[in-house]
């Protein structure tokens, strides 16, 4: 069963023009056929005699979960094959860079590996809202677009909450890439999105150091050590990486899922805002952790079983962000207290929301006089403290609040463009004077935000007074 | 062809026009009826009426423990609201709907497709499909690609591939699953008229079989209507009172 296609031969009306990788497992060839508006790939699995079933199942798995995809993250699928006569997946060829040519470059510097690690969160955080986990990330699996977008590949590995797991049925032993796999999945947990964060720690570990954070265990034995063991800290093989990188790489590398960043979005939140980024003792430390703390992860791997898991969506809800719009020019108490108070219900509702406060300001120079340089700096500043003495009541530690002063000539656009950025799930914001006229009303700040937003937005009124 | 397959009726008019409605609406081409028509609920005669017409019109109808307890009497296995819903009903149908009942096969067969109500492996045995082991031999027993089967009122499609034991799948509802033909799958669609997975909703599923896609179905019915019917007929109020609960 299954003979490779010649090139020149045409299949289901795809003509074989060129092989253009031949895996372990598959075969992929560049092809033309009907017309889709993008240039495509066909894969076709290594089945029968001789050939691995795991290619069987893996293939599977790619034409179900793929089916269930779609968005700029994730190649399209144009055609599917019969599993009897020939199988093959058609999708889009996506041109773009592989992520493992920086890996081959590293130690690269910190914004790089920032910007790509935030692109590739992008990719992942899409996933996750669309109830898939890729379980398979590496670099080899990541496209960086021209334009810096992520797209993930080979999702052979991969589960949706929506299909059932074929390879949680087929295969009893971890499956994936040694380096990058999660403890989770090391222990046969193929439902947990978090693992996905685990594996981009492991890339976000690589570019910034070079070096894998747990080696390539050929073992499993030699695979369950990261379930306690935590890699050596990043500044203590690249002393250039900022104490900020290093908390955000450990931090997902944390053996314990719980640990991780609540979310992918969450993760590159804090990659696109290093100045936000609350440094803890895991962002300064300076060797691995000791005997106590692999006593208790030790007892919690090998201990204590699972906790059931929800589907990944209701995980995501768990840990949204938050956008809090203060406009600081309007000093009404009574105002600034009905916000906060709206904040505070719906931070309660989630321990691990992110809340991040913004305020717009007119654009100061960028450069000038050093007299006007130095007020912009100082303009700067004052919002800062206005919104920090805004937030104080709430009392919410360093790593759940953040800090920001858009310069913009329209605010209802940056806050949008914002909260668009930064996969923003919910905004609230302050409502315009009761005694607008509806025309005048379209073009108050608030109705621009409520009316095109991408999310959720609490437009606040305060109580009337008197 | 898209198949609407429903098991477990159980008497439930409302239910039941409620499930046939929507699966009007998704196009269902065909009807598959796994067992249990009767039996708990109220409204035996025209539930049985409806099945008789989608007989007519070739529709698959295989026979549950309540249709066959309806017929011969024997309530023996049966809990004592079962049993007095079996006696109320055996009074309500005429002999031409006692007939109908027991000229249903207790298993049909149908290309890569085989219809029970509870084992392949032993149809007349109505036992409960509620594990892997017994999905296993149940998928066996029937030597095809598909089991549609009902008898535990909740939906679940398990599935096996290289290795003999099958995997359990809770369904998402509205999501439609590849259901490849070269795996082996057996699919309790869950219950029209009394769901007991604590959502009153009524359960089902469609096969397409162009598409080998399997997807199941909630769909919201007026049970309160159904309970009260029960109710003013003097049926156990337990059977009222479990579907305002689904349990």
């Amino acid at each position: 069963m299954s003979r490779l296609p010649e090139v020149g031969e045409v299949l289901d009306g795809f003509r074989i023009e060129e092989r253009i990788h031949a895996g372990g497992l598959g075969v992929i060839y560049r092809v033309s056929g009907p017309e889709v508006g993008f240039p495509i790939i066909m894969k076709i699995p290594r089945l029968g005699h001789g050939e691995p079933g795991e290619s069987v199942v893996t293939f599977e798995v790619e034409r179900m979960v793929l089916g269930g995809l779609k968005g700029p993250h994730v190649p399209r699928l144009v055609a599917v094959g019969d599993i009897a006569a020939v199988p093959y997946l058609v999708m889009e060829y996506v041109a773009g860079q592989s992520l493992k040519d920086w890996v081959e470059r590293a130690p690269i510097p910190a914004e790089e590996v920032a910007r790509l690690g935030a692109a590739l969160a992008t990719a992942v955080h899409s996933l996750h809202m669309q109830e898939a986990i890729h379980l398979d990330l590496k670099p080899s699996n990541v496209i960086v677009r021209p334009g810096g977008e992520a797209v993930l590949i080979d999702f052979g590995l991969a589960h949706h909450a929506h299909f059932p797991d074929l390879l949680a049925e087929e295969f009893r032993h971890p499956v994936g890439s040694a380096p990058y796999i999660s403890p989770e999945q090391v222990r046969g947990i193929r439902n947990d999105p978090r693992s996905d964060i685990f594996s981009i720690g492991v890339t976000l570990y690589e570019l910034a150091t070079g070096r894998l954070p747990h080696g390539s265990p050929q073992t499993l034995s030699g695979l369950r050590k990261r379930l306690f063991r935590d890699p050596v800290p990043p500044r203590g093989i690249v002393r250039s990486v900022p104490e900020w990188l290093q908390e955000v790489i450990l931090r997902c590398l944390e053996p314990e899922p719980d640990r991780r960043f609540g979310s992918a979005a969450q993760l590159a939140f804090d990659l696109t805002h290093p100045d936000q980024v609350a440094v803890t003792e895991r962002g300064r430390r300076q060797r691995t952790s000791g005997l106590p703390v692999l006593f208790r992860r030790w007892f919690r791997a090998h201990v204590l079983e699972p906790t059931e898991l929800t589907l990944p969506s209701e995980h995501l809800a768990s840990a949204p962000i938050l956008l809090v719009a203060i406009a600081t020019r309007h000093t009404n108490e009574a105002f600034f207290q009905s916000m906060r108070d709206v904040v505070k219900r719906l931070l309660a509702l989630e321990e691990k929301t992110r809340l991040a406060c913004i305020t717009v300001i007119r654009p100061l120079p960028e450069v000038g006089s050093p007299k006007e340089e130095e007020v912009a700096t100082s303009q700067r500043i004052k919002q800062l403290v206005q919104l920090r003495h805004w937030a104080e009541p709430l009392q919410l530690p360093a790593d759940r609040i953040s800090f920001h002063v858009l310069e913009a000539g329209e605010p209802a656009d940056a806050l949008l463009e914002y909260a668009r950025a930064n996969n923003v799930d919910h905004i609230v914001i302050g409502a315009p004077p009761a005694d607008r006229s509806l025309k005048g009303l379209i073009n108050t700040v608030s109705t621009k935000v409520a009316a095109r937003a991408p999310c959720t937005v609490t437009v606040v009124r305060p109580p009337r007074s008197g | 062809m898209k198949l609407a397959l429903l098991a477990d009726v159980h008497s439930n008019l409302e239910a039941l026009t409620a499930c046939l409605d929507h699966a009007a609406e998704q196009g269902a081409e065909r009807h598959a009826f796994v067992g249990d028509l009767v039996g708990y609920g109220a409204d035996p005669v025209a539930v049985l009426e409806i099945v008789e017409s989608h007989l007519e019109r070739g529709a698959i109808v295989v026979q549950g423990n309540h249709d066959a307890a309806t017929v011969d009497g024997n309530t023996t296995d049966m809990n004592q609201a079962a049993a007095e819903a079996i006696e109320w009903t055996r009074n309500q149908v005429s002999q031409r709907h006692r007939e109908m009942l027991s000229g249903l096969p207790l298993l049909l067969r149908a290309e890569a497709s085989v219809f029970v109500h509870g084992s392949a492996a032993a149809p007349e045995k109505w036992t409960y499909v509620s594990d892997p082991m017994r999905a296993a031999n149940s998928l066996q027993a029937a030597a095809s690609s598909y089991v549609f089967c009902g008898h535990v009122h909740e939906p679940v499609l398990y599935y096996t591939g290289a290795s003999a034991r099958p995997v359990s799948f809770r369904p998402v509802p509205e999501k439609p699953i590849p259901v490849s033909p070269h795996r082996r799958w057996l699919a309790v669609v869950g219950s029209v008229g009394q769901p007991r997975d604590g959502k009153t909703a009524a359960c089902y599923a469609m096969f397409d079989t162009g598409k080998s896609a399997l997807t199941f179905y909630r769909v919201p019915y007026d049970w309160a209507a159904a309970a009260r019917k029960i109710r003013s007929a003097g049926l156990p109020e337990r059977l009222a009172h479990r579907l305002e609960r689904g349990e």
